[in-house]
């Protein structure tokens, strides 16, 4: 929970990671690039005094973690979103058996979601089933870029994919977090090419299909297929600290999903430990989009309630204060979901 | 082989050379990006050293850019052997060995490609002329223009301020063969295709969220080049598209990583 000025917001961080990264979990020079590569995003958009150093950004731990987010951070809920990355990292990057005995040992804090990766066949459509069965996750995330042997990425389409899916269905595993942002492979179409996306959406209406990084580096493109499907939503993850160091791109950002996909559809995402969620809410809050961008119209705090938590505690069931609660905006299920946030309106 | 009527090539014609090599993505020189690391010429024979901002930035970009790096300056007069080598980047053993034997882009990458990096071009040059007309038409709506109110579609290339945006835009028009006469409408397609009656609105509002993309990526990879690379920005020439006040702002101290 974060007060201020008399309001105060209910937090969802709807996508964190306990990682390791350590030297002794690498399994090659790829996962010392990838660790340095989120270091590098860490410190280019971190606010001086949230700059950690190398040591402590290679592993957290638990503990940490939940001082980072839940004595600190302001956050009443956050959602592990782990990446495996088997291929970089021995005992993979997203350590699972750590995050899901602290989801366990916190419920009302903590939620386990779990990955799955297509190309695992048959023996991962039974690992999925028992995993399931064991951890009872409601959510994924799917990391389409992921390397696995000679292949270096799938798609949602792929024929094996949407039979997890529809194992995802009746195992009622609804929410479908899928990464699509800095990303290696398929190397012929776009990599960040969100266009599977579109499909499975259509194909799958009775799941949740949430974006990460809200398509960037390709936002138009997300907010197009979003815009035309119901049941897709945009997380934060990667866009909020923009608001330290490019806070004119920010309020752009922000400004495009509000028009194209509407308030009840973005997520906020701190993506812990790559930043953490203190200032980045502190921010938010305080945040407005720049006068002389008269194209947008300025944001309102019952929006920036819904993006912090509103919106992911809906989605999830979580119990939110009643006095916290705010209805659904009076928004189409298609099209441009608040024309009227944008000029043009009446052109 | 360097002729012998001509005199060798010297570090300035490459770096000339290489000023003509866009990133596809982000419609700029490689060179104002920083992405050049050096250039060494020993008696016509040419050394270049390319860099990126991540170790994963795409490996068909980076391979398009550093294979269009080794065309421009192997076209130069007085050159002898070029090598164009991309360093610490996830693919740099293969991207670097298929530029030495001159392998192409699919016999570099052989099972993974399926098709060359035409396409890819073509929807980034694409891409270029939607944020520039965007960015043509948005500042006579920001100035309020009676123009603009009346209808994006109703602007004419004529309409347009003389400046930096009119003068992109017609670069755009001309790489895509549009017209770039006074009385052609700016708000068209890639193949100068006005939108439909009644969607004007809509089609204007697309080309912005691609515009704010590309000025987004444009940025974001300058500043991981600078915090990747000490000392990069020196070669970094400023954007003023989606320019902010905080762009020169101290980079942070490094911490020194193992190697």
């Amino acid at each position: 929970m974060y007060t201020k000025d008399g309001e105060s917001y209910y937090i969802v961080d709807a996508h964190v990671a306990l990682w390791d990264a350590r030297p002794e979990n690498q399994r090659n020079i790829h996962g010392k690039q990838f660790i340095d590569c989120f270091y590098d995003y860490h410190r280019n958009l971190s606010p001086e005094g949230e700059v950690w150093s190398y040591e402590d950004y290679l592993y957290q731990g638990g503990r940490r973690l939940l001082k980072d987010l839940f004595e600190d951070g302001y956050v009443d809920h956050a959602i592990f979103q782990p990446a495996a990355l088997t291929e970089f990292y021995v005992n993979g990057f997203g350590q699972t058996e750590e995050a899901f005995e602290l989801a366990r040992a916190n419920p009302t804090k903590l939620t386990y979601n779990h990955n799955f990766d297509p190309r695992n066949g048959e023996q991962g459509l039974d690992r999925l089933r028992a995993d399931h069965e064991k951890m009872k996750f409601t959510g994924v995330k799917l990391y389409t870029a992921e390397w696995h042997g000679e292949s270096r990425g799938w798609k949602l389409t792929d024929p094996w994919a949407v039979r997890y899916l529809e194992a995802c269905r009746e195992l009622g595993v609804t929410n479908i977090h899928i990464h699509k942002g800095p990303t290696i492979r398929p190397l012929d179409r776009d990599a960040f090419d969100v266009a599977d996306i579109d499909h499975v959406a259509t194909d799958f209406t009775d799941l949740n299909f949430v974006v990460e990084h809200v398509g960037l580096p390709r936002l138009e493109d997300f907010c197009w297929i979003a815009t035309q499907e119901p049941n897709v939503y945009g997380g934060l993850a990667v866009a909020m600290p923009f608001m330290h160091t490019r806070p004119r791109y920010f309020a752009q950002i922000l400004g495009e999903l509000l028009y194209w996909i509407g308030e009840d559809r973005i997520f906020f995402s701190s993506d812990y430990a790559i930043w953490t969620p203190k200032w980045l809410v502190e921010r938010f809050v305080d945040f407005q989009i720049p006068e002389d961008l008269t194209e947008y119209a300025p944001i309102s705090t019952d929006q920036k309630k819904k993006i912090l938590g509103l919106n992911a505690a809906k989605m999830y069931g979580l119990d939110v204060p009643a006095e916290l609660r705010l209805p659904d905006a009076d928004e189409t299920a298609t099209g441009p979901r608040d024309p009227e946030a944008a000029d043009l309106a009446s052109v | 082989m360097t002729a012998l009527a001509t005199r060798p090539v010297t570090e300035e014609a490459v770096r000339g050379a290489l000023g003509a090599v866009l990133d596809p993505e982000l419609d700029e020189p490689i060179t104002d990006l920083g992405f050049v690391r050096s250039v060494a010429v020993d008696d016509g024979d040419v050394t270049v050293h390319l860099r990126l901002p991540t170790s994963f930035c795409s490996p068909n970009f980076a391979y398009l850019m550093a294979s269009d790096s080794k065309d421009a300056v192997t076209a130069l007069e007085g050159v002898g052997v070029v090598v164009v080598e991309l360093d610490d980047h996830h693919d740099s053993d293969l991207i670097n060995a298929g530029l030495a034997a001159d392998a192409g882009y699919v016999g570099t990458f052989r099972h993974e490609a399926e098709q060359d990096l035409d396409e890819l071009r073509a929807t980034f040059r694409r891409k270029a002329h939607t944020a520039a007309m965007e960015r043509a038409l948005t500042v006579l709506l920001r100035a309020g223009s009676p123009l603009a109110e009346g209808g994006p579609e109703r602007v004419r290339l004529g309409d347009l301020p003389a400046g930096r945006e009119r003068d992109a835009l017609l670069r755009r028009r001309e790489a895509l063969g549009l017209s770039r006469a006074d009385d052609a409408p700016v708000l068209v397609d890639h193949e100068g295709r006005p939108p439909a009656p009644g969607s004007a609105a809509m089609f204007l509002r697309r080309a912005r969220a691609t515009r704010v993309s590309i000025d987004g990526n444009a940025h974001f990879c300058r500043g991981l080049l600078r915090t990747r690379y000490e000392g990069s920005g020196a070669d970094q020439r400023p954007r003023p598209e989606g320019a902010e006040p905080t762009d020169h702002h101290h980079l942070l101290p490094l911490s020194p990583k193992e190697s």
